[in-house]
C-alpha cells in the first residue's frame, strides 16, 4: 500500500481537514462581527463540500482498496506518521460530513450568543470528523477522536437546553472513559508490535501483522470497543445519547446524530475489526444480539416519548441497531447495506432534527401534547416532515429502504433468525414514526398560532436533503459503487 | 414493442407531482386540478388498452422490459423492470378503467373541499403505486407498489386530518399492513436464499422464479417444505393487504376516508393486491397443497365471519366494508382451491359492482350531507336509519345500486353470478377443493344476498326517516357522479360474459378470460393436477342450487325489511346478547388491544422508564454519587494548611525509603 507514498500528490485529504480548521480560526478571530462569521462559516462549509464532491466524482467508481493515500513522517523518534488513507467507505463518510455541515451552518444562522465561537466550534468539529474518517495512524486517529469530542462538549454545555451542564458532563464522561480505554490499548499495541518487529509504528496497515496471544487480543480489542460502542451507541451504553441529543443546540444535534454517532461504527469497521480478527470473531454473536436488543428497546421506548427530539434520539438508536446487526452478520450485502444505511440515516434523521428545530423556533415547544395540526398552518414544512418521516420508517423508494433491505437480506443469509427478529422490529418503526406524524402535523391544532412557512434559507437546507432522500431511494448505485472494493477486502482480510 | 410500458405508471406520477406542487398556490381552480388528475389516469387507461390489444393479438404472452438498474450488490441484482402478461394486463384494465371512473366521480364528490388538490395528488400517487405493484417484474418493485399503495391508503384515510379518529384509523391501517409486509419480505428472503445458495440461481425476478421453482420441490426448512414456508409467509402478507383473518380489522376503520377512496382503494384495487400476488406466484403456491388449503380455509372463514358482522351494521359504508372483506374471502377461496382464473375473474367483477355500490353510497351520503347541512342538522349522514325511501328522490343512484346488489348476490346473468359460480364449482369439484369449505362459502353467499338487500331496503325503500327539516332537500347527484355509476352498473351487468362456464355456453362463445389467462395459470395447474372434475349435470344442479340460495337470502331480507319493518327490532330484542356481539364486531378490536397493543405499550414503558431511566441512569448516577462521596471524604485531606502537607510529605518519603531499603 506504500506504492502511493513516493508519488507527489496534491494533499486533497489534508485539505478536507485544513479548510474547516482555518475557517474555525478565522471565525474565532472575527467573533465580534456576526454577519462575517456566518458568511465565513458558510463559505468554509461550501468549500469543503466542493472538495469532497470533487473527490467523489473523481474516485467514486474506483474499485481498488485505497483511492487516496498521504504519508508524511511526523514524529520520527516514536515512529508516528501523518498518514491519511481514503477508501470507498471513508469517501462516503467524508461526503456525508461535508454535505451535512452546510445544513448545520445554515441551521446555526439564528444563534445569537457568542456567534463567532459557535461557528468556530462547529467547524472544528467538522475538521475533527474529517480526521477520524481519514486518519490511518492510530495516534492521529486518537487525536482527531478527541478533537471531535471537545467542540461537542462546549456546544452542549454553553448553547444547550435547560439541563445542559449535567448533560454535557454525562456526554463527556461517557465518551472520555471510552476514549481513555482506547488510548491505553493503542499504547499497549504499539509496545507489543514494536517489541516484535523492532520498528515502532502506529500505522494501522503495519500493525495488522502483529502477533498477539488470545488474551492480549481480547484485552486490546476490549479497549477499542469501549470507545466505539459507547459512541455507536450500543445498548446498554446509550443513555447519554438521548440526553445529549435532546439538550444540544439544533446544529449540534444535527452533527451528533448525523455524523458523530457514525464515528463509533466507522471505528469498528476501520480499526477494531481488522486489527483483531480473532477477538472480532468471538465478539460478533454478542454484537448481533445486543444490536437486536437495541433495535427493539429503542423502538419501544421511542413510542412513549412526548418530546420530539427524544423520540428521534431513540429512533436513531433503533436504526443504528440495524446498522450494527448488518456488521455482525459479516456478509457483503449486509455490510454494504449497513454503510449505506449509515449515510441515509444521517440524512433523514438529520433533516428531521432540522425540522424539529424549525418547529421549535416557530411554536416554542417540542412537546407533542402541545403540537398538532401543523398541516393546516405550514403545509410545506409539514409535507417535508412527512417525507422524511416516511423515509425514516423505511418506505420503499425512499433512502432508508435500500440500506435496510440490503442489511436484512444479507443478514438472512448468515443468521436467518436474526433477520426474522429484525424484520419484526421494522414493524414498530412504523408505529412510532406514525405516532410522531400524527402528533405533530395531523390532528386538531392545539393552539391558535399563525406559523410562517419555510423561508428561503430553510428551503436551502432542506431541499437538497429531500432530493437526496429520493435519489438514494430510487438509484443508490452511485453510492454503492465505491463500497464494493473496500468491503470485499475488509471482509476477506477479516475473520480467520 | 413493449418498451413503453413505463408510460402507464408515469402519467399518474406526473399528475400527482403537478397537483401536489402547484395545486394549492398556482392552479387553484378545481376544474383544472380535477381534469389533470382524471386526465392522467385516463391516459394510462388508453395506453393500457393499446398494450392489452397488442397482447391479445400477440403469440408471445410474456414480455419484460427493464428501465434502469436499481441496486446491485453481491449476488443481489435488482432492476426497475416491468412485466406484461395476461394477468397484469387484466389488472391494468381494471385499475385504470375503474380508476378513471372514480377520479371523474371525485370531481363532483369532493367539490368545495379545502384540500381538493391534495386529494387528487394522493389519488394519482395511489394509481401510480398500484400500477407499479401490478407491473413490477420482480418482487422488490412489486414491494415498492405494495408499500406505496399502503402509504396512499394511509394518506387518504387520514385525509380529514383534523379528525382524531381518521388519524387513528390511518395509523392502524399502516401498522397492520406492516405486519403483513413482514411476511412478504420473509417469504421473499426464503425463496431468494434457498434458490441461490442451494441451486445457484440468485434472483427475485418473477419469471425466473416461476421457471426455476421446480428446483425447490425437495428442499426443507424448519421441518417443512421451503415452498410451504415461503408461501405461508407470502400469504401473511396477503392477509394484511387484503384484510383477511386475522389482519382484517383495519379495513372497516378505513371508511373514515372520503367515499371515492373507499371505492377505489378499499374495494376495487388495493385490497385485491393480495389475490393478485398469489396469482403472480401461482407456481409456488401450487407446489404446496398445505398452503393452498390454508388459503382456502382462511378465505372461507373470513367470508362468513365478515358477513355475520355485516348483518348488524347501520353505517352504510361499514356494511359495504364488511361485504368487501367477505368478498375478498371468496377470492382467496378460489386461489386456495386452485381456481386461479376464477379468483381473478371475481376480482374483476367485484371491482365493478363493489365500486358501483360504494360510489352509490357516496352519492347518497353526498345528498344526505347537503340536505342535513342545509337544514343545519348534525344527524349522521351515513346512518341508514336516517335514510329510507330514497328511491324516488335519487332514481339513478337507486337503479345502479340495485343492479349491483343483484350482481353481488349472484343472480343470473349478472356478472357476480358467473364469477361466484365458478368459485363454488371449483371449491366443490377441484382436486384441491373441499366440501366443508364449499358449505361455508354457500352459507356466506346466502348471507351476502341477505345483508345486501337489507342495505338496499333500508336506504331506498320504505318510509323516508330523514329529519323532516332536511327531508325535501335530498336530490339526485350531478352527472359527474351519476355517469360513473351508470357505466359501472353496466359493467356489473354484462361484465360476467367474458367468463361463461362451459356447461351453459349454448352459443359456444367459450370462456374468454380462461383462455386469455391460460399462459399464466395452466402450466402450474397441469403440473400439479389441479382441475375441477365432475359431470355437467352436477355442475348445473349446483348452479341452480346457488341461485336458489341467493333468492332465499333476498326473500328473507324482503320479508324482514320490506314487508314487516318491525321484525328486525323484535328479532334483536329476542337475541339481544348475540346482537350485541355481532354489532360490536365480535369484540375482535378489543381483544387485539388487550393482547397486542397494550402489551407492546407496556413493554415500551418498561424499556424506557424501567430500564433506561431507572436501571442504567440509576447505576450511572449511583456511581457519580459514590465518587462524589469519596471525593468529599478525600477533601478533608486538602486542608490548605502547610504543616499538614509537610507531615504527609514526610510520611510518604519514609514509606518510599522503607520500600526501597527493604527491597
Amino acid at each position: 500500500m506504500n506504492a502511493f507514498a513516493n508519488l507527489p500528490q496534491f494533499p486533497w485529504m489534508s485539505l478536507l481537514i485544513m479548510i474547516p480548521l482555518c475557517g474555525a480560526l478565522l471565525c474565532l478571530l472575527h467573533g465580534k462581527r456576526t454577519n462575517d462569521c456566518r458568511g465565513l462559516a458558510l463559505a468554509t462549509a461550501l468549500a469543503t463540500f466542493g472538495v469532497a464532491l470533487y473527490l467523489f466524482v473523481c474516485h467514486g467508481q474506483g474499485s481498488e482498496r485505497w483511492l487516496l493515500y498521504e504519508d508524511v513522517n511526523w514524529i520520527p523518534a516514536y515512529g508516528i506518521r501523518y498518514v491519511l488513507a481514503m477508501d470507498g467507505i471513508a469517501l462516503l463518510m467524508v461526503l456525508l460530513t461535508a454535505f451535512m455541515q452546510i445544513s448545520a451552518v445554515l441551521l446555526a444562522w439564528r444563534v445569537e450568543r457568542h456567534v463567532g465561537s459557535f461557528f468556530a466550534l462547529l467547524l472544528l468539529l467538522e475538521s475533527g470528523l474529517m480526521g477520524i474518517f481519514l486518519a490511518y495512524d492510530l495516534v492521529l486517529f486518537y487525536l482527531f477522536w478527541e478533537v471531535a469530542l471537545i467542540p461537542m462538549f462546549f456546544l452542549i454545555s454553553v448553547w444547550g437546553g435547560e439541563q445542559r451542564r449535567r448533560t454535557a458532563l454525562k456526554f463527556f464522561l461517557y465518551t472520555l472513559i471510552g476514549s481513555l480505554c482506547m488510548l491505553v490499548a493503542i499504547i499497549a499495541l504499539y509496545q507489543i508490535n514494536g517489541a516484535q518487529t523492532g520498528a515502532y509504528t502506529l500505522v494501522i496497515g503495519d500493525l495488522l501483522k502483529t502477533q498477539l496471544t488470545a488474551a492480549q487480543e481480547g484485552w486490546l480489542f476490549a479497549g477499542f470497543l469501549a470507545a466505539f460502542v459507547v459512541k455507536s451507541p450500543l445498548v446498554p451504553f446509550h443513555t447519554w445519547l438521548t440526553d445529549a441529543l435532546t439538550e444540544a443546540p439544533a446544529a449540534g444535534s444535527l452533527d451528533l446524530t448525523g455524523l458523530l454517532l457514525k464515528t463509533g461504527i466507522y471505528g469498528l469497521i476501520r480499526v477494531a475489526f481488522p486489527l483483531f480478527p480473532n477477538a472480532t470473531a468471538d465478539f460478533l454473536p454478542i454484537l448481533g444480539i445486543l444490536a437486536l436488543v437495541g433495535l427493539f428497546h429503542a423502538a419501544w421506548s421511542a413510542y412513549h416519548q412526548d418530546d420530539i427530539k427524544r423520540l428521534l434520539a431513540y429512533s436513531s438508536i433503533s436504526h443504528l441497531g440495524l446498522v450494527l446487526l448488518g456488521l455482525a452478520a459479516w456478509q457483503l450485502t449486509a455490510w454494504e447495506g449497513s454503510i449505506l444505511l449509515m449515510v441515509t440515516h444521517g440524512i433523514t434523521t438529520g433533516a428531521l432534527f432540522v425540522l424539529v428545530a424549525l418547529i421549535r423556533e416557530r411554536t416554542g415547544t417540542r412537546s407533542m401534547q402541545e403540537l398538532g395540526g401543523l398541516w393546516g398552518q405550514a403545509p410545506c414544512l409539514s409535507a417535508l416532515f412527512l417525507l422524511f418521516s416516511l423515509a425514516s420508517l423505511g418506505l420503499p423508494g425512499l433512502a432508508n429502504f435500500a440500506g435496510e433491505i440490503l442489511v436484512l437480506l444479507g443478514t438472512f443469509q448468515e443468521h436467518p433468525v436474526w433477520a426474522v427478529v429484525a424484520l419484526l422490529g421494522v414493524v414498530f418503526a412504523a408505529a412510532y414514526m406514525l405516532r410522531l406524524v400524527q402528533g405533530v402535523i395531523w390532528g386538531p391544532a392545539k393552539a391558535e398560532r399563525t406559523l410562517p412557512d419555510l423561508t428561503m434559507r430553510e428551503w436551502l437546507m432542506l431541499l437538497p436533503m429531500a432530493i437526496l432522500v429520493v435519489w438514494l431511494g430510487l438509484y443508490p448505485a452511485p453510492f454503492l459503487a465505491p463500497l464494493h472494493g473496500a468491503v470485499a477486502t475488509l471482509l476477506a482480510g477479516g475473520l480467520p | 414493442m413493449y418498451d413503453k410500458l413505463w408510460l402507464i405508471p408515469f402519467f399518474p406520477l406526473v399528475g400527482s407531482i403537478i397537483n401536489g406542487l402547484l395545486g394549492k398556490r398556482f392552479i387553484k381552480n378545481e376544474k383544472i386540478i380535477g381534469a389533470i388528475g382524471t386526465g392522467a389516469i385516463f391516459l394510462s387507461f388508453l395506453v393500457s388498452c393499446k398494450f392489452f390489444y397488442q397482447l391479445v393479438n400477440d403469440s408471445v404472452k410474456i414480455h419484460e422490459t427493464v428501465v434502469a438498474s436499481w441496486m446491485s450488490v453481491g449476488n443481489l441484482q435488482v432492476d426497475w423492470g416491468f412485466l406484461l402478461d395476461p394477468l397484469s394486463a387484466v389488472m391494468l384494465m381494471v385499475v385504470c378503467g375503474v380508476g378513471s371512473l372514480i377520479h371523474l366521480y371525485s370531481i363532483g364528490y369532493m367539490h368545495g373541499e379545502e384540500g381538493f388538490y391534495r386529494f387528487f395528488c394522493y389519488m394519482n400517487l395511489f394509481a401510480f403505486s398500484m400500477l407499479m405493484l401490478v407491473l413490477g417484474n420482480n418482487a422488490l418493485v412489486m414491494f415498492v407498489g405494495w408499500e406505496g399503495v399502503g402509504l396512499c391508503s394511509y394518506l387518504l384515510i387520514g385525509y380529514y386530518f383534523e379528525k382524531q379518529s381518521a388519524g387513528d384509523a390511518a395509523k392502524k391501517a399502516f401498522v397492520m399492513n406492516r405486519v403483513g409486509d413482514f411476511g412478504f419480505l420473509l417469504g421473499l428472503f426464503t425463496i431468494f436464499w434457498t434458490l441461490g445458495s442451494k441451486h445457484g440461481v440468485w434472483t427475485i425476478n418473477f419469471v425466473e422464479i416461476s421457471e426455476k421453482a421446480h428446483l425447490l420441490s425437495g428442499d426443507m426448512i424448519l421441518g417443512a417444505g421451503v415452498t410451504t414456508v415461503a408461501t405461508l409467509c407470502f400469504f401473511l402478507g396477503a392477509t394484511g393487504k387484503s384484510a383477511q383473518l386475522p389482519l382484517f380489522t383495519w379495513l372497516p376503520d378505513a371508511m373514515e376516508g372520503p367515499t371515492p377512496v373507499s371505492a377505489l382503494i378499499h374495494a376495487a384495487t388495493m385490497v385485491t393486491a393480495g389475490v393478485y400476488m398469489i396469482g403472480r406466484m401461482n407456481v409456488l403456491f401450487a407446489m404446496s397443497p398445505t398452503t393452498m388449503m390454508v388459503v382456502a380455509v382462511v378465505g372461507a372463514l373470513t367470508a362468513i365471519f365478515a358477513a355475520t358482522i355485516g348483518f348488524a351494521q347501520n353505517d352504510i359504508k361499514r356494511v359495504l366494508a364488511y361485504s368487501t372483506v367477505s368478498q375478498l374471502g371468496f377470492m382467496f377461496v378460489a386461489m386456495g382451491v386452485g381456481a386461479f382464473t376464477a379468483g381473478i375473474f371475481h376480482l374483476m367483477t367485484h371491482a365493478f359492482f363493489k365500486a358501483c355500490l360504494f360510489l352509490g353510497s357516496g352519492s347518497v351520503i353526498h345528498a344526505m350531507h347537503h340536505a342535513l347541512h342545509h337544514a343545519h342538522l348534525s344527524d349522521d349522514a351515513q346512518d341508514m336509519r336516517n335514510m329510507g325511501g330514497l328511491r324516488k328522490k335519487m332514481p339513478i343512484t337507486w337503479a345502479t345500486f340495485g343492479i349491483s346488489c343483484l350482481a353481488i348476490s349472484g343472480l343470473p346473468f349478472f356478472s357476480g353470478f358467473f364469477s361466484k359460480d365458478e368459485i363454488l364449482w371449483w371449491t366443490f369439484a377441484s382436486t384441491r377443493g373441499s366440501k366443508v369449505v364449499w358449505v361455508i362459502v354457500v352459507v356466506a353467499a346466502f348471507m351476502t344476498a341477505f345483508y345486501m338487500f337489507r342495505c338496499l331496503y333500508m336506504t331506498f325503500y320504505g318510509e323516508q326517516k330523514t329529519n323532516p327539516k332536511a327531508k325535501d332537500h335530498v336530490h339526485e347527484s350531478p352527472w359527474v357522479i351519476t355517469l360513473p355509476l351508470v357505466v359501472l352498473a353496466g359493467l356489473a351487468t354484462v361484465g360476467g360474459f367474458v367468463g361463461i362456464p362451459h356447461v351453459i355456453d349454448v352459443a359456444h362463445i367459450g370462456n374468454k378470460l380462461d383462455q386469455f389467462l391460460a399462459p399464466v395459470f395452466h402450466h402450474s395447474q397441469q403440473l400439479h393436477n389441479i382441475e375441477a372434475h365432475g359431470t355437467a349435470s352436477t355442475e348445473i344442479i349446483l348452479m341452480i342450487f346457488s341461485v336458489v340460495v341467493a333468492l332465499v337470502g333476498i326473500g328473507v331480507a324482503t320479508m324482514m325489511y320490506l314487508k314487516n319493518p318491525d321484525m328486525p327490532a323484535k328479532f334483536t330484542a329476542k337475541f339481544s346478547k348475540l346482537h350485541r356481539w355481532v354489532f360490536n364486531k365480535w369484540y375482535v378490536d378489543e381483544a387485539y388491544d388487550v393482547l397486542f397493543v397494550n402489551t407492546t405499550k407496556k413493554l415500551g414503558i418498561f424499556c424506557w422508564r424501567g430500564f433506561d431511566v431507572n436501571v442504567i441512569d440509576g447505576i450511572v448516577n449511583g456511581l457519580a454519587k459514590l465518587i462524589g462521596a469519596i471525593s468529599t471524604a478525600l477533601r478533608h485531606t486538602q486542608t490548605g494548611q502547610f504543616h499538614n502537607y509537610a507531615l504527609t510529605m514526610v510520611f510518604g518519603t519514609v514509606v518510599m525509603l522503607a520500600i526501597f531499603i527493604l527491597n
